[in-house]
Formats: C-alpha cells, sequence, structure tokens
C-alpha cells in the first residue's frame, strides 16, 4: 500500500476483497458451462460391442463395420499377403508391435488371433483420417514399384502394410489400432471386447 | 436542456433541425458522423490497396444477412432421415432445390466465404507493403489479425454445417490436431468434438459456433479495429504521417474528410466488386472446387475418407505448412511439429510491428532486400496453397518444406534484413 492512502484503506483493502471473492465466483461459474461441452451421458453409453459374421469373407477379401462411429476392417488375407509382412520388418517404425497399438493377444507378427484374419480399426493414427486399400503390388494402383501391397492414407500419404504396421519417416507415428475382440464362434467375431475370462 | 450540451447540433428551426437537435442532446449521433466520416481525414493519396477494408465490411454484412436467412431453413441434424440421408446435408438440398431463392441465398453465403478471404488477405497484403502495422498503429494491426484468426475459426465451422465428405473428414483432421499436443491432446480433442468422433454433437456445437459466438466476437473486433484506427488515423501508401503537418484549423495539409471523398471512391470499388461477386454467384458458383468442393455433394460417411480431401483454398497454405513438417524432434511427433508450424504461420503476424526495423514505412521507399523478402514471401503463399490442394508427393513435399522455410524467414529474419537494407528518406508530405 502506498504511504498516501487519499481513501480509506480499509475499505480499499475490503474492495479488493470482495472483488477477489468475486472473481472467484465467477470463475466457478465456468464449471457448468465448460464440462457441457465434455461428452454426455449418452454418447459414452453408445459404443456396444458389435457382432461380425466373417463366414463369407473370401480370402483376399476386406470388409467395414461401424464400431463406436468408427471403421473396423476385417481382412481375411492370403498367404501371399502374410509372406510380405516378416520381409517388411525392416521398413516399419514399429516392427515388433512395441507400442500399445493392440491387446497383448494380437501382439505377434502378424498382429491378429488367427493369422489370416486381421481386425484393425480403419483409423490413421496421423490425423484420423480413414487409409484406402491399394492391396496390388506394385506400381498398378499408383504406389511406387516396390510397394508391397498395403493401405495408403489419401490425407498426408502414410502407408501401412497387410498387418497394419506403419512404415518408417511417414506423419503417422503409430501403427493401426486393433481393436479388443474375440471369436464367439467358428466364423463370427465380437468387436469391442476381450474374451471373458481371458 | 443541460449546459453540457451546448457544443450539440444546434437546430435552424426546421422539422429536421429540431429533431436531430432532440436526438443530439439525448444521443452523439452528429458527434459519431462528424468524428467517424465527415470530419474523419485520411490521407488523400489512398490508391487501389485501400479498397479492401470497406469491401470486406460489405462482405461482413452479406455474410450475416444471408446467414440470418439461411439458418432458417438448416437444421443442424446428423441423424439420417427416413431416406437414408443425414438431416443437415438434406436441409442444405432442400434449401438449393425447395426453397424459393434458397439457392441464391446460399450461394451467396458460399462465395461470401471466399471472397471474405480474397478480400482480407489483400487487406492484410496492403498493411504489409505499406507499413500499417508501424507505430502507432501496433493495436489495430493486433485487432486485425484476432479478426482474420475468429474469421477462420468462424469458416471453420461454417465449413461442417453442410454434413458432406469434405466437411465430415476436413473437421476430423483439423479437431485431431489438437490430439497431437502431449498430455492434454487426447482429453481436449473429445471435449472439443464433444464425442469420441466426430458426430451430431460436434454439428450442433460448431452451428451455435458459426452463427452466434464467432459472429459476435468478430464484430467486436471490427469495432475495436476501426476504433483505434481512427485515434491513430489512416496510414497511406507513402507511410507519412498526415497530422504531423496540420493547417491553422488543426486539419491535416494532406487530409481529405472521408465522407464525401473516400466514401464515394469505396462505392466505385463496391460496384466492380458485385460485378465479380456476381459472377461467380450465377456463373460459377462452385469456384471450379475451390469455393465448393465436389466431395462435399456427398453425405458425410465416417467410414470412407474420399480419396483426394484438401481444405477450402483459404486454409491451404497453412495446411503445407502442417504436411511440411515430418521429422520428429524433441521426441515429439512430427504431427505436433506440424500443428506448432501451423499455427505460428498464422499467429506469426502479430510480431509484425515488432520484427520491423526499418527507419522508412512504405514499400515505395525501401530497398532491394526487403522487396525482394516481400515477393518471395509472396510466391512461397501462393506455391504453398497450390501445393495444399494436391496430393501428397514427394516433390510437393520437397518444394513446400522450401516455401515453409522462406515463408517464416520473411518474418524472423526481418529485424536484421529490414536494418542493414538501404532505404530513401520518406518525404514530408504525401505524394499523388
Amino acid at each position: 500500500m502506498s504511504n498516501e492512502c487519499k481513501v480509506d484503506c480499509g475499505r480499499r483493502r475490503l474492495v479488493a476483497a470482495t472483488a477477489a471473492v468475486g472473481g472467484v465466483g465467477a470463475l466457478a461459474a465456468l464449471v457448468p458451462f465448460v464440462s457441457s461441452l465434455l461428452p454426455s451421458e449418452r454418447a459414452k453409453a453408445a459404443g456396444a460391442p458389435v457382432e461380425v459374421d466373417i463366414s463369407k469373407l473370401e480370402s483376399g477379401q476386406m470388409m467395414t463395420v461401424e464400431w463406436r462411429g468408427k471403421p473396423v476392417w476385417i481382412i481375411n488375407r492370403t498367404k501371399d499377403m502374410l509372406e510380405t509382412l516378416p520381409k517388411l520388418d525392416g521398413e516399419m517404425a514399429d516392427p515388433k508391435s512395441e507400442k500399445k497399438m493392440q491387446p497383448d493377444y494380437a501382439k505377434n507378427e502378424t498382429r491378429s488371433i488367427k493369422p489370416e484374419i486381421m481386425v484393425v480399426v480403419g483409423i490413421c493414427t496421423h490425423l484420423g483420417c480413414s487409409p484406402s486399400s491399394k492391396f496390388k503390388k506394385g506400381a498398378e494402383e499408383g504406389m511406387a514399384a516396390d510397394w508391397m501391397g498395403g493401405f495408403l492414407c489419401p490425407c498426408h500419404g502414410s502407408t501401412f502394410d497387410f498387418a497394419g504396421r506403419v512404415y518408417k519417416s511417414k506423419p503417422a507415428p503409430d501403427n493401426l489400432e486393433v481393436p479388443p475382440h474375440y471369436y464367439m464362434a467358428e466364423g463370427r467375431i465380437l468387436i469391442g471386447e476381450d474374451k471373458k475370462g481371458a | 436542456m443541460a449546459n453540457t450540451n451546448f457544443e450539440k447540433y444546434k437546430s435552424d428551426g426546421s422539422l429536421q433541425g429540431n429533431l436531430l437537435e432532440w436526438v443530439d442532446a439525448r444521443f452523439p449521433a452528429t458527434a459519431m458522423w462528424k468524428g467517424h466520416l465527415s470530419e474523419y481525414y485520411a490521407p488523400k493519396n489512398f490508391n487501389f490497396w485501400y479498397f479492401f477494408g470497406s469491401l470486406a465490411l460489405l462482405v461482413l454484412v452479406i455474410q450475416i444477412v444471408t446467414g440470418i436467412f439461411l439458418v432458417m431453413h438448416y437444421k443442424p441434424d446428423a441423424a439420417l432421415n427416413a431416406d437414408g440421408v443425414p438431416v443437415a446435408f438434406a436441409s442444405v438440398e432442400y434449401i438449393m432445390r425447395d426453397v424459393p431463392w434458397g439457392w441464391v441465398i446460399r450461394y451467396m453465403h458460399s462465395t461470401g466465404a471466399s471472397a471474405f478471404f480474397i478480400v482480407v488477405y489483400l487487406h492484410m497484403f496492403r498493411g504489409m507493403m505499406y507499413g500499417s502495422y508501424r507505430k502507432p498503429r501496433e493495436l489495430t494491426w493486433l485487432f486485425g489479425v484476432g479478426i482474420f484468426l475468429c474469421l477462420m475459426g468462424e469458416a471453420f465451422f461454417g465449413y461442417l454445417l453442410p454434413w458432406g465428405q469434405m466437411s465430415f473428414w476436413g473437421a476430423q483432421v483439423i479437431v485431431n490436431l489438437f490430439s497431437a499436443i502431449p498430455l492434454i491432446g487426447d482429453p481436449l480433442s473429445i471435449w472439443l468434438r464433444g464425442d469420441f468422433v466426430i458426430g451430431d454433437a460436434t454439428l450442433n456445437r460448431f452451428f451455435s459456433f458459426h452463427v452466434i459466438a464467432f459472429p459476435l466476437v468478430i464484430i467486436g473486433l471490427i469495432a475495436a479495429h476501426i476504433l483505434a484506427l481512427h485515434e491513430t488515423g489512416s496510414n497511406n501508401p507513402d507511410g507519412v504521417e498526415i497530422k504531423a503537418k496540420k493547417n491553422d484549423k488543426g486539419i491535416p495539409l494532406d487530409g481529405i474528410p472521408f465522407h464525401p471523398y473516400y466514401t464515394v471512391k469505396d462505392i466505385v470499388g463496391v460496384v466492380v466488386f458485385l460485378m465479380a461477386f456476381s459472377a461467380i454467384m450465377f456463373f460459377a458458383p462452385e469456384g471450379g472446387g475451390y469455393f465448393l468442393e465436389y466431395n462435399n455433394f456427398y453425405p458425410a460417411d465416417p467410414l470412407k475418407t474420399p480419396s483426394h480431401i484438401a481444405p477450402v483454398w483459404y486454409f491451404t497454405p497453412y495446411y503445407s505448412i502442417l504436411r511440411a513438417m515430418v521429422w520428429p524432434i524433441f521426441g515429439l511427433d512430427a504431427k505436433f511439429w506440424g500443428v506448432v508450424a501451423m499455427g505460428a504461420s498464422v499467429v506469426i503476424f502479430a510480431f509484425l510491428p515488432w520484427l520491423d526495423r526499418s527507419p522508412v514505412k512504405s514499400i515505395r521507399y525501401r530497398g532491394p532486400i526487403y522487396k525482394t523478402f516481400l515477393t518471395l514471401f509472396v510466391i512461397s503463399f501462393f506455391i504453398l496453397g497450390y501445393l495444399g490442394t494436391q496430393a501428397p508427393s514427394y516433390w510437393g513435399e520437397k518444394i513446400s518444406q522450401l516455401c515453409s522455410l522462406i515463408y517464416f524467414g520473411f518474418f524472423l529474419l526481418m529485424p536484421w534484413y529490414s536494418k542493414i537494407d538501404k532505404y530513401r528518406p520518406a518525404p514530408d508530405r504525401v505524394t499523388m
């Protein structure tokens, strides 16, 4: 406080204290507004697991289902496709799937429960576009001549192999996410839940 | 009336005069008219480049009026209707096909969005050429940068509303940019979307921001921008302070009243502008796929990204800068640095008043180094803008990295090159 207090100093302090308390109140009033922007209870409750019948999915085919508003791809990989995976280890950012982008039961060479059936969220880990399938080897689908087949994100050019592993030096930092899933029976997958008791 | 109002308008006894006297005693009508128009002295040497401020104001009015009418028919609803089309998308088609004259109103609004950026970019370039951001107009410039940022937000929110493929995936990419921020990124992007994916919650809040929050802020900032400008007075192509030389009445020797001189001049600009605007609106409202992107004529599909996505043209330079960052630094993803570079490329304009150390304001008296840098900056801006519309490619990436370097070099090296550059002393009075 300055020594030349022209007004009553006690009142000045009261004014400051009142303003401070009022300020705290105003800040507290922000809480409902800021919180109202969070996902609602209804949005949180949505996202039930999805049951998929893959018995008609031929070898080399891919299907897309919606889970929590995102595309989930199920790919029945051919032997040829699977053979490309070990060859590409050197070109992958995370060849051994060290980062937690998959449940433990999919942390293996093929990033899947059954070697041929790939279940993966079709959303690029860069900025969330959905990559396009470029299954043909070589330059036929506009890729490089030594392209081994996989996926290309149209937005920023990240590329992924048939196990959803991301190539090195691409904008996407991580492999595609493998969602929790399990086989309810032969040819039936439940996406969105781990096997109970597993 | 109270004797504090002696300065106010004195009626000549006519009905009109009596009315004005009555109003003036209660509201500063004549004072505001004089202060901002009839006795606001602007430099007499304004040229072509000075049209774009008033044109920006005109486009703002067009956007607000057309927006009011569009909201009467538009429905921000991502749910599917009986035909399996999202309600929001269908309501835009309804405006285009069934609402009487709805197509005109909507094309005015969509053309207005691009026109807004064209006139604002030209307005900003004028400020850069003639050093309008320099002392004492720093605050005018900062309010302007604020308007520009809000305008980008306004355009981005508005672009989601038709709920087409480009709306959806554009919003997906931009909101996911925030998830690149370490630690708080993921919760932040969920908070922005109001859901785990772009959905109805996102559409509704973007609608609210687009029609209420951002327009209010923009109007407030424009008022501040103009008040700050009228406090210091306008700069001019010579970068000379006209207030330094006044006549015995205190009126700048090189100043002319804004009204009628510049109001009439601006009307010429308005006429030419509206001719171009109408031509686009009636004959090429899609602007060759740049003003309205063709992929946006497909309803939003969360399961499929179009094979080529690019932002609308006015965002493409910054989008290229985002894509140009491909190296992880300090253990953080390239994605994070891309976002930082993109943010910095917009915000860096705010620092111009303090980066420029030239003894003169206007490009007319500056030396070759500044002229070279400004030219390279403009060329880079255009190349970045073009590359941002193109699919990613090897050479595209290399060229956009070079152009990003020039873009930032223009600003960050300015304290040195503007100081060592040659210059001619600015004259005392404006030249014509």
